[in-house]
């Protein structure tokens, strides 16, 4: 694995130690994991989650939601009942 | 006797007879914390004002009126910081109720406290926590399992009466046992998920810690149901998990799998699991030697799934909507990549990269699909088991409680501290922890617990045996000095 194009995609400034230390750590993480390679998968469904239920669907109904005052109670920068961002067209 | 000291039962015999009222036991509660917190450090953020005065409107006739019940860090109370033990979240306040949280106020508990975690939840010791790390109430040198360490931890120390936590891959049965308490991790849907911060949602579970097995019962039965704003909660029907805990064991077919009792065990471990199993023999239980044949893959495959559920649940907290956001970023993605990087602690920086890894183009088949495919197997494993026996037992964890420090600097050595809980996850089953002895290390009594497995929504065997059990040993009866 390439720690440091891995932290890319997962977008997250990762120092140079960093990169490093967890390049050592999930190394070995990752050989551990390789347990499950020898195993004979064929014919063998994947399972996404133990639960009995597929599209669970909901009426199409309008309810009360959260106040815009609360929803934006915990943004960091806010103005006007919007969230402010740095500019992304020039 | 101190209300600090006293469980659900007990403490609703008290308050339906008008003998306390639900103030006096948030005053004792508060004075029991201000005696031990600085040695056992459970909780993040403790609001006695708001306790108190919660309390003082509780209906004492309600189930639970007037119970109060500590909560993990990591689900939502209205008007109370929901951290999750991160640097990323510091600041933060919940706007709403989780559904478990409705739950228990319709029935006229008081949530208390917001218990430390491992950060998101990720961790088996509560030392991944930006609020520092929640230390064993029986020797405060150790951990006292995680994630849900501060739940554990403030009920074993008697600073609440009982606790919620959660449980991806044993975060509440793994702290129960090393803090000597009742943890249930109730079958996937059993429990609303709604308010609860995701970490891998096709294994989380919300769930409860208690003081006894029937504490249990009754906050399971509290917070069960379908809800429909968690599309997993199921609609199935909720028994009075109460009513049939004194049927006892006899005839119970217990089985026991041959991989969890393997060459080179801790022989403590061993044999205290050994003599629990003896104990049930001799209450009327037929012991079963049962086979789980993919039980060493199950560790391999949850840490594939859940880190790669966690990298997409934690793309949420990139500094726009809540949260921590650096100052100063230049562009879009400058704040994403440089907020993540200043507020994740160290594991969950690595399982969002080994997450974003294993779903990664080119290798999402080597490793995602493959788990995937082999949960299906530790599912089928346990399809046989239940047709030779009724319930499974097995020891919590493969020690007892580690130092602090003893395990941060190796991940693998981490995580195989919940290599006997992770398979239930996996496969959706219900597991329940409970003491079953203690063993000495450095001249201390340390507490160990027998798992009971279930099968899928069957939590009232699970219960009903535990119960037989519990009543039968003095375990539950001990305190840690503090």
């Amino acid at each position: 694995m390439n720690v440091e194009y891995v932290a890319k995609l997962a977008r997250i400034d990762l120092s140079a130690q960093e990169i490093e230390t967890y390049q050592n750590q999930l190394g070995s993480v990752l050989e551990h994991m390789d347990a499950i390679a020898s195993l004979n998968l064929d014919g063998i469904e994947p399972t996404a989650h133990a639960s009995p239920v597929f599209n669970v669907l909901r009426k199409d109904e309008i309810k009360p939601s959260l106040p815009v005052e609360d929803a934006l109670s915990n943004a960091p920068k806010k103005a006007n009942d919007l969230i402010l961002m740095p500019k992304i067209v020039e | 006797m101190n209300p600090a000291f006293e469980n659900i039962t007990s403490l609703r015999a008290k308050l339906a007879a008008r003998d306390i009222t639900p103030t006096e036991v948030i005053e004792a509660l508060r004075a029991r914390c201000t005696q031990v917190e600085p040695s056992v450090s459970a909780f993040n953020h403790l609001d006695w004002d708001t306790a108190l005065r919660e309390a003082a409107t509780a209906d004492a006739s309600l189930p639970l009126g007037g119970v109060p019940i500590a909560i993990k860090d990591v689900i939502a109370v209205k008007g109370q910081p929901c951290t999750c033990s991160s640097k990323i979240l510091k600041g933060h306040t919940a706007v709403y109720d989780a559904g478990v949280i409705e739950r228990l106020r319709s029935l006229g508990a008081v949530p208390v406290g917001r218990c430390n975690m491992d950060e998101f939840a990720m961790g088996s010791s509560t030392e991944n926590s930006a609020d520092g790390p929640t230390r064993n109430p029986w020797d405060t040198s150790r951990i006292p399992g995680g994630s849900s360490g501060g739940s554990a931890a403030c009920v074993a120390a008697h600073e609440a009466i009982a606790s919620l936590g959660s449980d991806t891959g044993g975060s509440i049965r793994q702290p129960a046992a090393l803090c000597g308490c009742v943890g249930l991790k109730p079958t996937y849907g059993r429990v609303s998920r709604y308010g609860l911060v995701a970490f891998a949602s096709s294994l989380d579970q919300i769930g409860p810690f208690t003081k006894t097995v029937r504490d249990a019962a009754t906050l399971l039965g509290a917070i069960s149901g379908r809800d429909p704003r968690d599309c997993t909660s199921l609609d199935q029907p909720v028994p009075d998990y109460t009513a049939s805990l004194e049927q006892g064991v006899k005839g119970l077919r217990i089985g026991v799998p041959k991989e969890y009792f393997i060459e080179g065990m801790d022989k403590d471990v061993e044999q205290t699991t050994r003599q629990a199993l003896d104990q049930l023999a001799k209450l009327g239980a037929e012991l079963v030697d049962i086979s789980l044949p993919h039980t060493n893959y199950a560790l391999s495959s949850y840490y594939i799934i859940a880190p790669a559920e966690a990298s997409a649940n934690l793309a949420r907290f990139d500094g726009v909507r809540y949260g921590a956001r650096v100052p100063d970023g230049k562009d879009v993605l400058d704040v994403y990549s440089r907020t993540r990087a200043l507020g994740f602690g160290n594991e969950v920086k690595r399982r969002i990269i080994l997450g974003t890894y294993v779903l990664s183009s080119g290798y999402y088949d080597a490793y995602y699909l493959r788990a995937q495919k082999v949960r299906t197997l530790i599912r089928k494993d346990f399809e046989e088991a239940w047709k030779k026996c009724d319930i499974i037992a097995t020891p919590t964890t493969p020690t007892p409680a580690f130092k602090l420090g003893e395990k941060t600097g190796d991940p693998i050595q981490m995580y195989l501290s919940d290599v006997f809980t992770i398979a239930v996850n996996m496969a959706g089953l219900c597991g329940l922890s409970l003491p079953c002895g203690f063993v000495q290390r450095d001249s201390t009594d340390l507490p160990l617990g027998l798992q009971f497995i279930g099968k899928a929504f069957d939590e009232a065997t699970l219960l009903r045996a535990s119960h037989a059990y519990e009543q039968s040993t003095e375990w539950h009866t001990r305190r840690p000095v503090l």
